[in-house]
Parts: structure tokens; sequence; C-alpha cells
């Protein structure tokens, strides 16, 4: 069980982006997925939820197969996601940005919107409970009302990670979320993740480059280079692995910000 | 699609608007438009009825374009083509095929459904130039079909439309129409907001502001837009209906691209997504006109600088986004 990932290629015009990956998560596992720049980390992400379209190999999610689906029936099978570069909703407030996360698991139309049904006004309200508590989860239900791009850049992250939980997610893919944090914020990010795999029973897998948070959250470490994997394990194993140290050391100072 | 921008909250216009804020002043200004929506016929002048009806006709036009353009950010410029359907569908039915008049709305909302359909399907992976390109020839092709086909009447159109009757009573003159249409515009309003205010209302906010992390939300883009499409093209062609009933008669100039045009004006005037925006934009494009026809054969010149100045002092509308 759990997200499973078999032989994924992808190409963009020749180049190969990623190349013959295996890689597994287990169920309720915290994992990272590091590698210098250019490695095809966020590739891979966008290869499991549906962005990209590998060409070969297969993703397996909890014994279903999600190759060829689109981003949105990847959420529906309970894969969530944030963004790099953080992408909330512009114009609209912290709490109608997380309650898009609830689209997926509600189904009101058109026409009981306009008529008010009570079952439209109940799952309304459903939507409010669940997205409220998933603002208090990460800490900024005090914000709900704001507009989502005034937050400061620390709490837009924690709103990103809040409209993901709101997806019901079974696993989360955070891509680097600790980028623009202060240490302070690290430090609760940290907390943050085992939080959402004790209390919720979600797997994580981030993206990272800073090697401390990586090293203090990750119970397994996968090293993506040049689109291969070239090392996987705890974070004593892949620190001592001279493939990783070469990968490494073969790149700017900046990402040995160990 | 340009970016709506911020309008300036300092601006005198943005205050006048901000004393509304508290909902007991807001319930008072409903209840004024609607007491005003209600006596209007006692102390209007027929002419000026007509030209009312007009309005609220076009109010509900642009809320349904509102839909399409405001909420879910698709520019569509062949929007009259979803009038037409309407129209023609009431008018054929009624005249050629002897149906009741309230029978036909159900047909009507099923035909601009697959209007929506095919005008949606083709168009959804493309971007504003195109989408507007595509858009407007699909406007044409309905238009030059309605002025070809015998069963639309061709050039000539479609005449003696029979005034409906309701519980026994005959719906004619303008009086009675003024009403059908105020009840129209009130439901167009009413369901608008609670369209935006819903599931759905905020799944087209959220495609328009950013498709990817809409569809990694768990949206599906290509349904939330054709919904879209398809609410537009029901607000459209239920205004055909009525329409059609309304004059009795319907040609396919009513349906040119200069209409489209014109309801785009309301939504864009008003200010896109903002229902009562959009409201004032519909009786500034029907009622601005009327009120220069003093003027005479400058009205239309000076009405259009009036729209100019509106749209080099309040770029995103004359209704401000008022948020913080």
């Amino acid at each position: 069980m759990g997200l499973k990932l078999e032989q994924i290629t992808l190409r963009f015009a020749g180049n190969t982006v990623l190349d013959k990956v295996d890689f597994t998560v287990a169920d309720s596992a915290i994992a990272s997925l590091i590698g210098p720049n250019g490695a095809g980390k966020t590739s891979l992400f966008n290869s499991i939820t549906g962005f990209y379209r590998p060409q070969e190999g297969n993703v397996n999610f909890n014994g279903e197969s999600l190759m060829g689906r689109k981003p949105h029936k990847v959420t529906k099978a309970g894969i969530a996601r944030t963004f790099q570069n953080v992408r909330l909703f512009r114009e609209m407030s912290v709490l109608e940005n997380v309650m898009s996360g609830m689209h997926c698991r509600t189904s009101s139309g058109a026409i009981s919107a306009i008529l008010r049904t009570p079952g439209q006004r109940a799952e309304e309200k459903h939507i409010l409970e669940v997205c409220e508590d998933c603002l208090d989860f990460v800490g900024i239900v005090r914000e709900k009302d704001r507009l989502a791009t005034n937050l400061a850049y620390g709490h837009q992250r924690l709103v990103e990670i809040a409209r993901a939980l709101a997806t019901q997610p079974k696993l989360l893919l955070l891509d680097e979320p600790a980028a623009g944090l202060n240490s302070a914020e690290k430090d609760s990010l940290v907390e943050l993740i085992q939080r959402i795999r004790d209390d919720r029973g979600i797997s994580v897998l981030l993206i990272e480059h800073d090697m401390s948070l990586v090293m203090k959250v990750s119970e397994h470490i996968h090293v993506l280079d040049h689109g291969r994997m070239i090392a996987a394990g705890t974070a004593r194993e892949v620190q001592s692995d001279p493939k990783v140290i070469e990968a490494y050391l073969g790149q700017d100072d900046e990402e040995l910000a160990l | 699609m340009a970016v709506n921008t911020v309008s300036n909250p300092t601006s005198r216009v943005d205050r006048l608007y901000a004393w509304f804020d508290p909902p007991g002043r807001r319930w008072t200004a409903y209840a004024l438009v609607l007491a005003f929506l209600v006596t209007g016929p006692l102390y209007m002048s027929n002419y000026a009825m007509v030209i009312m009806t007009n309005a609220l006709l076009y109010v509900v036009l642009a809320l349904g374009l509102n839909t399409v353009v405001g909420y879910a950010g698709l520019l569509d410029l062949g929007y009259a083509a979803f009038f037409a359907v309407g129209a023609y569908t009431t008018g054929i039915l009624t005249q050629e095929f002897g149906v009741n008049f309230w029978l036909t709305i159900p047909f009507a909302v099923v035909a601009a459904t697959c209007a929506g359909i095919i005008i949606g399907g083709p168009t959804l992976r493309l971007r504003s130039d195109y989408l507007a390109i595509v858009t407007l020839g699909f406007g044409e092709i309905v238009r030059i079909a309605a002025r070809n086909l015998e069963i639309t009447g061709r050039a000539s159109g479609l005449s003696g439309i029979p005034n409906p009757s309701l519980f026994g009573w005959e719906i004619s003159g303008p009086t009675a129409f003024y009403y059908v249409f105020a009840i129209l515009a009130v439901i167009a309003c009413v369901s608008s907001v609670r369209l935006l205010h819903s599931r759905l209302g905020r799944a087209w906010l959220y495609v328009r502001h950013d498709e990817d992390a809409a569809e990694a939300m768990g949206i599906d883009r290509v349904k939330v837009k054709l919904a879209a499409y398809i609410t537009g093209a029901i607000y459209g062609s239920i205004g055909g209906v009525f329409f059609a009933v309304n004059l009795g008669s319907i040609s396919p100039p009513s349906f040119s691209f200069q209409q489209s045009v014109l309801i785009l004006m309301a939504v864009i005037l008003g200010g896109m997504g903002k229902i009562p925006g959009v409201i004032v934009g519909a009786f500034i494009v029907i009622l601005g006109p009327e009120l220069l026809r003093d003027i005479g054969s400058l009205r239309l010149l000076v009405f259009a600088v009036i729209l100019l100045l509106i749209m080099l002092f309040r770029p995103s509308g004359i209704w401000p986004s008022r948020r913080s």
C-alpha cells in the first residue's frame, strides 16, 4: 500500500527528465525527496499528480493506477499537493481559498444552489466546519477572513497546506514548504508536518533544500540526480553515501546548505 | 483578459458605496429598489415603461454573460446567439407548432444547454484572444443561420407570436410586460447571488484565478467551465423567450454582433463579476442613449465619450472591489 512509482520515465523533446525512477512512500510515512537543482524533483511531483504525463512506467496509489489521470482525479484519489511558488487564489479570503479543497468531497450543483435546498445548505455548513478546522490545525484560523494574498509569506504557505488538507488526502506532497521561512517558522513547520502524520494519519512527501529540516523530519530520504534515483535510506545512510556527496559537491556551495 | 486592478479605495465613489456596507442600510436600499420597481408603472409613461422593460431584459442578459465573463473569466463575443436560441425556440414552437408558450421554456432551456455545450466544448482549451474570435464566429453563425433557414423565417423573421396567458389572463401591453421582466430580473439577481456563494460559484472564481491550482484542489476545470457556459446560455435563452413574446415578432438584426457587444459593455462597465455593478451597467447602456435623446444626432457620440471617461477613471468598472 501507499504510493508506488515503477520505472517512471519522462521526456521533454528528447531530454530525459526522469529516467526509470522507482520510488515508494509507505502508509503514514514522512519521506523527503532531495537532490541538486534541476534534478527532476518537481517533475516527479508533477508526474505523480497528473500535471505531466510520463511516457513510461506506472504510478500506483493504494492499489489503484494513477497513470494518465487528470490532476483533479488524482486529488480525488487522495493525493494533495502544494506548489513551490505559493499559488493562492487572488482576491479571495483565506477561508474561501481553503474551501476550494472541499470541492472534490462535495457535490451540490447549480440548481440546488439557486433553490438553496436543505441539502445544499447543510453541505455549505459542513464545508465551513471542515475548512475552519483545517485552518485551526495549521494555526491561522484567526486570519480566515483576510485576503489570502495580504498575509505574511509564512502564513500564505500555511494557507496552502490547509487548503491541501481540506481535500482530505491520504498523502500530502509539499514542494519546498520551508522556502522563504525564518528559523522559528521552520521549527513550527517541522512540528506541523509531524502532527499531520501523527494526528491525521496522512503520509507526507516533501521536496526540500533545507537539509537540517530534511534530516530532522524525514524517516526516509530519496535522492534524485539528473532524473535518476541515486540513493535512498535514512538520514544517516544518505548523508554518508558517496554518490550523494558526489552529486552535491558537483554543485554550487549554496546547495550544501547543511 | 485584462486583470482587474483594485480601484483606489479612498476615492469618493468607493466611500459612497462603503456607506451601504452595514446590512441594515443595504436591506433598506434593496427595499427602495424593489418599491421603485413595483410602483414604477404608476408614474411612468408608456414610452418610459417600454424603455425600462428593455433595461430589465438587459439586466437578465448581462447577469447571464457575467457568469461566463465575470465569474469564469471566459470572454464571449457571441452572447447574442443564446438570446437568439431562446427567442427562436419560442417563436418556432408557438407559431409553427402551436405549443403553449409556457411549455416552450423547457425546450428553450434544453436548446440553450446544447448551444452552451456546442460553443463551450471545443473552445475550453482556448484562452482570451482565441476564445474571443471563436465565440464571435459562433454568434455570427447563429445569426446567419437564422437569416437563411426556412424555419426561422429567413431575413424577415417570425411575426405574429401570440401573447402568453397565465391562469386565463392574457399578458399584453407595456405594463404587464414591464412586470414580467421585473420578475425575471429579480429572479436572475437572486440566482446570480446564490450561485456566486455556492460550491459552483467559488469553483468558477478558482478556475479564473489559477487553473492549475484549481485542478490541484480537485476541481475539474472542463466541467466547471462548461457549467458556466451553460448557465450563461440559459439566462440568455430565457431572456430571448420573453423578448420574443414581448415584441411578437423577431428577426435576425436583433441578434447581431452589436447586441453581443452591448451586453458585454454592460458587464465590463459595471465591473466584471460584481452583481450590483452589472445591473447598473445594464441600465446605463439602455437608459444612457435615451436620456441623451434631446441632444439629437450627437447622442451616440456623447454617450461613447461618457463610456470612455467611465472606463478611464474606473478601469475595473463602476462597482468597486471593496475587500481588504
